[in-house]
């Protein structure tokens, strides 16, 4: 199995045409991923990197029948993409673009939740069934197809523990960057849920960061719901409060969302951690062996 | 991007938003002057930074005279104010704030900001006022009430009477702090404010509601649509290599360490830093290079990271992904080569062309410790810089 997008799922890139859209459709199409055409407001009736170019992703939904849409657009217009890509009923929306302004997020965010779609990201590397479809910027070549499902709100952090695991030979069932703004589509709850009932699944990894309470709500929603084995690590124990790192989610304000308040909500609830990162594949592998 | 008091209570007072008469100056003479123009028998000289805390630490004076306020503005402007929100450093004074002095019979406390886990805008409000609200929220969080607004519908008076209801306002007052609350909620949008604050709110001598302070935080990634509020940036009150970093795209943060860090991607670059403080030592600084890194991006990195005196190591840490790592490995060598690197450089390299990059690290025949995974990068960094200067 693998959970949300496999090597049948149908996928349209919104800015296809740009050097980001081109760049990244012709990777994911190299992997094997079933890219079925493009969007670029006034560019419908072209061909790019051999599928058909669409004006608007309704008409490119109609005429391809794509399931997801992988977002390239820049940020100035991404939120617009979103609500379109919703619009035209696309259930999976994976947003790569980093830089939406957050009050463009609230917007989508509740359009989102009043609709059937989806959401991944903004600002992620997307998601990846490895040896089916690879839907997003990850190098490809570091996963392999097998047991481990990730949840990331890191890219960077995602391929160091991708490689790890693909190195001692768990392999990954799916990896999903869940992107590392402050207001985002799917979170770890939702991936998790996903997760569990996923039979390829037989252990999970989770990347948090410093930033907001998300982390604290799954250490309490894993010792309530999930049976598979979990590990988590959290990046920022020693970063400073009230600054920003890079992430434009990843800051603490006063005593919300340090690294220590989240190892501590995950130790409670008896989810194992780590905290290097260097020990993500080997506790994981120790707790599914 | 943070605005000043000054800079936010133009806004609010465009916004119809109730202020007190006041005026900027930026020499002691000119503060005398405005104050005489703001007449009166009593004003307060307020610092302008960017940074809370100010009356704590003597931002924020009263002078009961015009020599008092140019005495005031004299000692405040080209000092540093150190408060509860700056580094050690502080922030420097270049602008002071008069404002005619008022009687507060009442303060309170009231803001909106983007609340992340409801996704959207929350008003906080507390009838403790003028102190600081996450204390107010530890100690005695049944004084505080929060309102979240709903995106589709937006805001619902129902709600914002409710709100009244807890800070025991007459229904005269009841009335203006609806209309704050509104108007505040404008401004927001219209600003892309990520927070905007008002602590404390009073009631002055007259029973009328007044934003005695103002405070406003403009989202980051909105600034490429505020353009009129970009001119309002002052780069004075701004870590200076933070602010020439992201000028060369890249992502800085100064820390207290001496083991630099070069890393592509945000959450890898936290990561580093901290197997450098499990290992034993300290990071210099946070700097993601980005997801696009070039050789001159690279070089000008190492610019920066070697700015700052305390550095006794460097670790670059790529796990190359659209990074290649031989264009890393041709960036670090072009800049040892033609910047004095005089300390440690560990490098750990992994992912795309890794080969290619450890190969041409290796030819180059400089000198660069080369890792073979996360812990042995970190180990190795502490040693050298535990090391570095020892030997010679």
């Amino acid at each position: 199995m693998s959970i949300l997008v496999d090597r049948n799922s149908k996928i349209i890139c919104q800015g296809i045409t740009g050097k980001q859209g081109t760049f990244h459709a012709d990777q994911c199409i190299q992997y094997g991923t079933k890219i079925v055409g493009g969007v670029t407001p006034g560019k419908g009736g072209k061909e790019h990197l051999g599928v058909p170019v669409f004006d608007s992703v309704k008409e490119a939904k109609e005429q391809t029948q794509a399931d997801v849409s992988v977002i390239f657009v820049p940020a100035k217009y991404a939120a617009e993409a979103i609500v379109a890509a919703v619009d035209a009923k696309i259930e999976l929306i994976v947003c790569i673009t980093e830089g939406i302004p957050v009050q463009d997020m609230i917007n989508v965010k509740s359009k989102i939740k009043n609709s059937s779609s989806k959401l991944i990201g903004p600002n992620c590397p997307g998601i990846i069934t490895p040896g089916q479809t690879k839907i997003g910027i990850m190098p490809a070549f570091i996963h392999q197809e097998g047991r481990i499902g990730i949840i990331s709100r890191s890219g960077t952090l995602t391929y160091e523990a991708v490689y790890q695991t693909s190195k001692n030979g768990l392999g990954q069932s799916t990896c999903i960057g869940i992107g590392g703004d402050p207001i985002k589509g799917l979170n770890f709850i939702d991936c998790l849920e996903l997760f569990e009932s996923d039979d390829q699944t037989q252990g999970i990894v989770l990347v948090g960061e410093i930033g907001g309470s998300d982390e604290e709500k799954t250490a309490e929603f894993i010792s309530m719901n999930i049976t598979k084995p979990v590990v988590a690590y959290i990046a920022g124990i020693s970063a400073p409060a009230g600054k920003r790192m890079g992430h434009a989610g990843a800051i603490v304000t006063g005593k919300e969302g340090t690294a220590e308040g989240k190892y501590e909500a995950f130790r409670n609830a008896g989810v194992a951690t780590v905290e290097s990162p260097a020990l993500i594949g080997e506790t994981i592998q120790s707790l599914i062996a | 991007m943070n605005l000043h008091e000054y800079q936010s209570k133009e806004l609010f007072s465009d916004a119809g938003i109730p202020i007190l008469k006041g005026m900027v100056a930026v020499s002691p003479e000119e503060a005398r002057e405005v104050a005489r123009q703001l007449q009166g028998n009593q004003w307060v000289v307020k610092a302008q930074v960017h940074a809370g805390g100010r009356g704590k630490v003597g931002g924020v004076k009263l002078a009961n005279n015009l020599d008092d306020v140019e005495l005031i503005a004299s000692e405040m402007l080209g000092s540093r104010l150190i408060t509860k929100q700056t580094d050690q450093m502080g922030l420097p004074i270049n602008l002071v704030y008069i404002e005619c002095g008022t009687k507060i019979k009442l303060e309170y406390y009231l803001s909106q900001v983007i609340d992340r886990s409801k996704e959207s805008w929350t008003f906080i409000v507390s009838s403790e006022g003028g102190v600081d609200i996450e204390m107010v929220a530890e100690k005695t969080p049944e004084k505080i009430t929060k309102y979240t607004i709903d995106p589709i519908i937006g805001i619902d008076p129902d709600q914002l009477n409710l709100m009244a209801d807890t800070m025991d306002l007459n229904v005269q007052l009841k009335e203006e702090f609806a209309g704050i609350l509104k108007k505040i909620f404008v401004l927001a949008k219209n600003t892309d404010a990520s927070q905007v604050e008002i602590n404390p709110l009073i009631v002055d001598q007259n029973n009328t509601l007044i934003a005695l302070d103002a405070k406003i935080v403009v989202e980051d990634n909105s600034l490429f649509r505020q353009s009129e509020l970009m001119l309002l940036k002052d780069p004075s009150q701004e870590n200076d290599i933070e602010l020439r970093a992201s000028k060369n795209g890249l992502s800085y943060v100064s820390l207290n360490g001496d083991i630099a860090c070069m890393v592509n991607g945000a959450g890898l670059a936290m990561a580093t830093m901290d197997l450098i403080k499990i290992h034993g030592g300290e990071p210099a600084n946070f700097l993601d290079v980005g997801g696009d890194a070039t050789t001159a991006r690279v070089k000008a990195a190492f610019e920066l990271i070697l700015e700052n005196p305390n550095v006794r190591a460097i670790l670059v840490n790529i796990f190359g992904g659209i990074v290649r790592c031989d264009v890393i490995a041709e960036g670090i060598i072009e800049a040892v080569q033609t910047i004095n690197v005089s300390v440690p450089i560990v490098v750990r390299l992994e992912g795309t062309n890794v080969q290619s990059g450890k190969a041409k690290l290796l030819e180059s025949g400089l000198e660069i410790v080369s890792a073979d995974n996360l812990s042995d990068a970190a180990e190795k960094a502490v040693k050298s810089a535990a090391n570095y200067g020892k030997l010679s």
